[in-house]
């Protein structure tokens, strides 16, 4: 639980020093200029028909249009969310590792129940290193994992009558404040009423209890399920509770959206946000409780880290409760100085401002020294990000800092509008594999809707800091670099063996494929076991950790003495 | 840690808690891993493949390659016939496996997709490329585990390609089938060293020795050298004789081949521990094989380095928890240190599990809980009621360990948070060895870190 926030007295001499007028002329929406390709770089237009060579002649077709060169001037339009072509080696997930996996997982207070055969419950368990500091006081499930566990009896006869029963006994055994319940493939198959079985549980136990259809197939990806559990959310969490009157006192009140603290990053958000008199009301969902959570709708603006996962819960607030949100990036150390300038500005206090340029001055002074050390030993080394579905943009940020130039890179579950930018959201045409995903229809609410701000000051705010905007990964990427969404393993390996990278950035799957190559692969979904890698202290682990990785000794063991000595 | 877990336990019916198994098709994308230039292939959602590709790397720090029917919600309603046949062309143009292994999902099953038939469509319409195979296996997720799933493999494998064959008199050395359970790389090539340095010819079926524990050489292999081989799956009928390592994962395989290609078999336990391993080498013998001195030193070590540590394992209480052949051969391994199995318990279902442990713990059966398709949320609560010395099992077993302040040592599959695990046997005599050597350091580093200053010593 996010503790309320009581601003220390400002240290006036210090902010006298602060020079208002220079931060307020600061241009904080001007896409960053990316690092240059290296001048030996491959054509990229002259890549792409090689790239889909082998593939049978519609699968060429189709995956060329997944493959663009970049041009941040006059951005091309790629083709993204739309299904992976089946045999083709993609690293994509499903709609129930996208709803339970990344979005609801990570809420430490709830027992999230998976409804269907062990495995789905199994793999979800622990593996996305969602760290959360729990009072002792309170209860902490991120440990355990709860399954139905269905077996043929239940896939022939219908597993409601299971399910019903294993939400008991977890109220029994553990009398949580709430239960969550997630659906698996064949429950959708065999027609289980999973909400029916949540509604009727939640009349026994008095105590909330929801579900999510998130079956596997839904969607092309995780992507559908983060809709859905945004969805879920919205509807059966957020508003249901009131952030406390001693609680409201900071107006600098906001919510940090898709930040679900991977290897301890909300951690560093939640101490800068601390520093610079930012009160955090609530995480969704890194760290995160129900009850901030379910008072979240009192903060006032939503800050949306990963865009992707999140937009639709951002968007839904502004409707119903009026809360403006702004995309941030707190990945890098510039990127997260932009962020809390952005913030500042939004919320127009002389007296915030000063006090994070302060925040920024302190903490830049401690990375510049060592972003210094570690650039000189890595600046001009190629790297290429296949990651998610907004980090291959947000780690940009890290490699500008230390002037690395990403040669290549895409996202595995995106959408148009995180390649090309929020402009082109409401163009993207719906296609039949995300028809069935609901829209939810929200009105603003009659009671709790408060405009944060006018209709005039958000046209001035979307001029000076981009609020309910996201210009999306192209903008930023060097002209000539490649881009490729849903990346396969042909394409990948291709990629690889024509780049030449020094590091390349991907996922579990790929990081022994790469390594085998001599090259090393930094995971950037579970950080290898790393992190943080957010705010400024993050900034400096990462440097020091691409550091390491480029410049270790191990991988000049690779070829045998005796091979070298004949070379 | 876990501290929302009671001592008390409660019947529990219908709620699985921190389970101590998993699904079927990853058992079969493991065996699958083991044919030679062989492409595991997931018919379902992508979420499997993308979860099983994940866990298999975590244990193997390994590429697991595997591609998937990618099914969409269209697909689940009208059947996943076209998305497998796009799924075979794609995957042979791209990626030019000499087979693809089909495992089926909960998906795939409840929807009932008849893969046979499929296959029969891909070959018929040109899908599969001359001299290439696709063979498949049923792996529904809701029933058995998977080990389970790891057997079905096996089984296909056997009843795609082994067939009577008469003529076995070409072969210079006799021929051994071996099955060798849900174990790693390096445990293959420790079974297949012993049944060589013996005199025999060894197919093994699945091999994933040189395939998941494949060099670092500076360049990638979609399909490294390993692996069992199209002919000599074609060959298992030569065979003089199948051995399968552990009822559960090996034995229906074995039986199978027995069955279609006239090759008598023996179920054996896994050679976890002397006695176990003991019984492997007499089976070898008993093929009128000569024992080595090689195998004969080896053993007089195991047994040297057990009398010099009996004093700190005797009456200690275990807990082990794992895949139900893992379990069984080291609580009889732990029963031969002088140990005390306090709880043994695994997840895959199946009631030879209990028959199996009370004839293998005899007089002393009833100093031990024996739990069959349980989980780890129960064996939490059992340790909490009847307190052990020594944790043993997978990973998961960590949190256990740390929340009852319990030395552990990890044990079978997965082990998803240490190194060198695949590369290191755990099986055979030299396996034994090493097991000592690791629940020796996990005891009497506790020793050493719970002794007062003037207990604690330099020598022990």
């Amino acid at each position: 639980m996010k503790k309320p926030q009581t601003l220390p007295a400002p240290p006036a001499e210090a902010l006298a020093t602060v020079d208002l007028a220079a931060v307020a002329a600061l241009d904080l929406v001007t896409p960053e200029t990316a690092v240059p390709l290296p001048q030996q770089a491959p054509v990229a237009t002259d890549l792409v028909e090689d790239l889909v060579k082998p593939y049978p002649v519609k699968v060429k077709r189709k995956r060329a249009k997944h493959i663009t060169v970049n041009d941040p001037d006059e951005i091309p339009p790629i083709e993204a969310n739309v299904r992976s072509t089946p045999g083709i080696i993609t690293t994509r997930g499903c709609c129930y590792a996208g709803c339970k996996g990344v979005v609801l997982g990570p809420i430490t207070d709830v027992i999230h129940i998976v409804h269907g055969p062990i495995g789905c419950s199994y793999y979800a368990w622990m593996t996305r290193r969602n760290q959360a500091d729990v009072p002792e006081s309170e209860q902490d499930f991120l440990k355990y994992c709860f399954s139905t566990d269905m077996t043929t009896n239940e896939i022939v006869f219908g597993g409601e009558k299971k399910l019903a029963q294993a939400v008991r006994e977890a109220y029994e055994i553990f009398h949580p404040k709430a239960i969550d319940i997630f659906s698996t493939c064949p429950v959708g198959l065999i027609g289980d009423d999973v909400h029916a079985v949540a509604r009727e549980a939640r009349k026994e136990l008095k105590i909330p209890v929801f579900a999510f259809s998130c079956e596997g197939y839904k969607g092309v990806s995780q992507s559908a399920g983060h809709h859905i559990a945004n969805n879920g959310l919205f509807k059966n969490v957020v508003g249901t509770e009131e952030l406390p009157a001693e609680a409201k006192t900071n107006p600098f009140r906001v919510n940090m959206l898709g930040e679900y603290n991977i290897g301890g990053d909300a951690f560093e958000i939640e101490r800068l946000l601390n520093a610079c008199g930012i009160q955090l009301v609530a995480t969704f969902s890194g760290n995160a409780q129900l009850a901030e959570l379910a008072h979240s709708q009192d903060a006032n603006l939503n800050l949306i880290q990963c865009h992707r996962s999140i937009n639709y819960m951002a968007t839904m607030m502004e409707t119903k409760y009026g809360i403006p949100w702004l995309k941030v990036n707190f990945i890098g150390a510039e990127a997260t100085a932009k962020t809390l300038r952005k913030i500042a500005r939004y919320f127009g206090d002389d007296e915030l401002t000063a006090r994070v340029e302060i925040v920024i001055a302190e903490e830049l002074a401690k990375v510049e020294p060592v972003r210094q050390a570690v650039r000189a030993r890595v600046e001009g080394r190629p790297v290429m990000l296949f990651v998610g579905g907004s980090r291959s943009h947000h780690y940009q940020s890290l490699f500008r800092d230390m002037g690395m130039p990403v040669v290549t890179a895409g996202y595995e579950f995106a959408h148009r509008d995180d390649y090309e930018g929020y402009q082109v959201a409401s163009t993207i045409k719906v296609d039949a594999d995300s028809r069935n995903i609901e829209e939810l229809t929200v009105e603003a609410d009659p009671e709790h809707y408060r405009a944060r701000k006018s209709p005039e000051e958000l046209e001035r705010l979307k001029a000076s800091v981009d609020i309910a905007d996201y210009k999306g990964m192209m903008p930023e990427m060097a002209k000539g670099a490649m881009v490729v969404d849903d990346i396969s393993h042909h394409e990948l390996e291709q990629l690889i063996e024509t780049y030449h990278p020094a590091l390349v950035c991907s996922g579990i799957k790929d990081k022994y494929v790469v390594e085998k190559m001599g090259i090393p692969c930094k995971q950037l979904h579970n950080y290898d076991y790393g992190g943080p890698y957010a705010g400024f202290r993050g900034a400096v682990n990462f440097y020091q950790e691409i550091d390491r990785m480029v410049n270790s000794p191990v991988w000049g063991f690779i070829p045998t003495p005796w091979e070298k000595q004949s070379a | 840690m876990l501290s929302q877990t009671p001592t008390k336990v409660s019947q529990r019916s219908a709620l699985r808690i921190n389970p101590a198994k998993t699904c079927q098709p990853i058992g079969a994308m493991y065996a699958a891993s083991g044919i030679h230039n062989c492409l595991p292939y997931s018919h379902g959602s992508q979420g499997c493949c993308s979860y099983h590709r994940s866990h298999l790397t975590r244990h193997f720090k390994e590429p697991f390659m595997a591609a998937t029917s990618s099914f969409t919600e269209g697909a689940s309603v009208f059947g996943g016939q076209p998305n497998l046949l796009q799924g075979l062309r794609t995957a042979f143009a791209a990626y030019d496996p000499d087979v693809i292994a089909v495992n089926t999902t909960c998906l795939s099953e409840t929807i009932g997709d008849d893969i046979p038939q499929i296959i029969g469509e891909a070959e018929s319409s040109g899908i599969i490329p001359e001299g290439k195979f696709v063979i498949h296996a049923n792996t529904p997720s809701y029933d058995g585990s998977h080990v389970t799933g790891f057997s079905n493999m096996c089984v296909s494998m056997v009843k795609y390609f082994a067939t009577r064959i008469e003529d076995s008199s070409e072969a210079s050395a006799p021929q051994l089938n071996i099955v060798p359970g849900f174990v790693d790389p390096a445990d293959m090539r420790e079974i297949r060293r012993l049944a060589e340095s013996v005199g025999f010819t060894v197919t093994m079926f699945p091999d994933t020795a040189g395939v998941l524990d494949a060099p670092q050489t500076g360049s990638f292999q979609m399909y490294p050298d390993g692996g069992v081989t199209v002919d000599e799956l074609r060959n298992l009928g030569r065979g003089v004789k199948t051995l399968a390592l552990g009822p559960f994962a090996s034995a229906e395989a074995a039986l199978q081949l027995d069955k279609i290609a006239g090759v008598p078999h023996e179920v054996l336990d896994l050679p976890v521990g002397i006695a176990a391993t003991d019984r492997f080498i007499g089976a070898l013998n008993a093929l009128g094989a000569a024992i080595p001195d090689e195998i004969t030193t080896q053993r007089g070590q195991l047994v040297d380095l057990m009398c010099d540590v009996q004093q700190h394992f005797y009456n200690k209480k275990v807990a082990i928890f794992g895949d139900p052949d893992h379990v069984l051969s080291l609580t009889e391994f732990c029963r031969d240190l002088g140990m005390i199995p306090v709880h043994i318990l695994t997840g895959t279902p199946g009631k030879a599990f209990g028959r199996k442990a009370t004839e293998i713990l005899g007089d002393k059966a009833d100093q031990t809980n024996i739990e069959g398709e349980q989980d780890l949320f129960l064996l939490h609560q059992l340790i909490k009621n009847q307190p052990v010395d020594l944790l043993v099992g997978t990973s998961y077993g960590k949190y256990i360990a740390r929340a009852e302040d319990i030395p552990f040592v990890r044990f079978g599959w997965p082990i998803l948070d240490r190194f060198g695990h695949a590369l290191i046997p755990s099986l055979g005599y030299a396996g034994a060895i090493q097991l000592i050597s690791k629940m020796s350091d996990a005891l009497l580093d506790r020793r050493d870190r719970d002794s007062t200053e003037w207990q604690f010593e330099l020598v022990l």
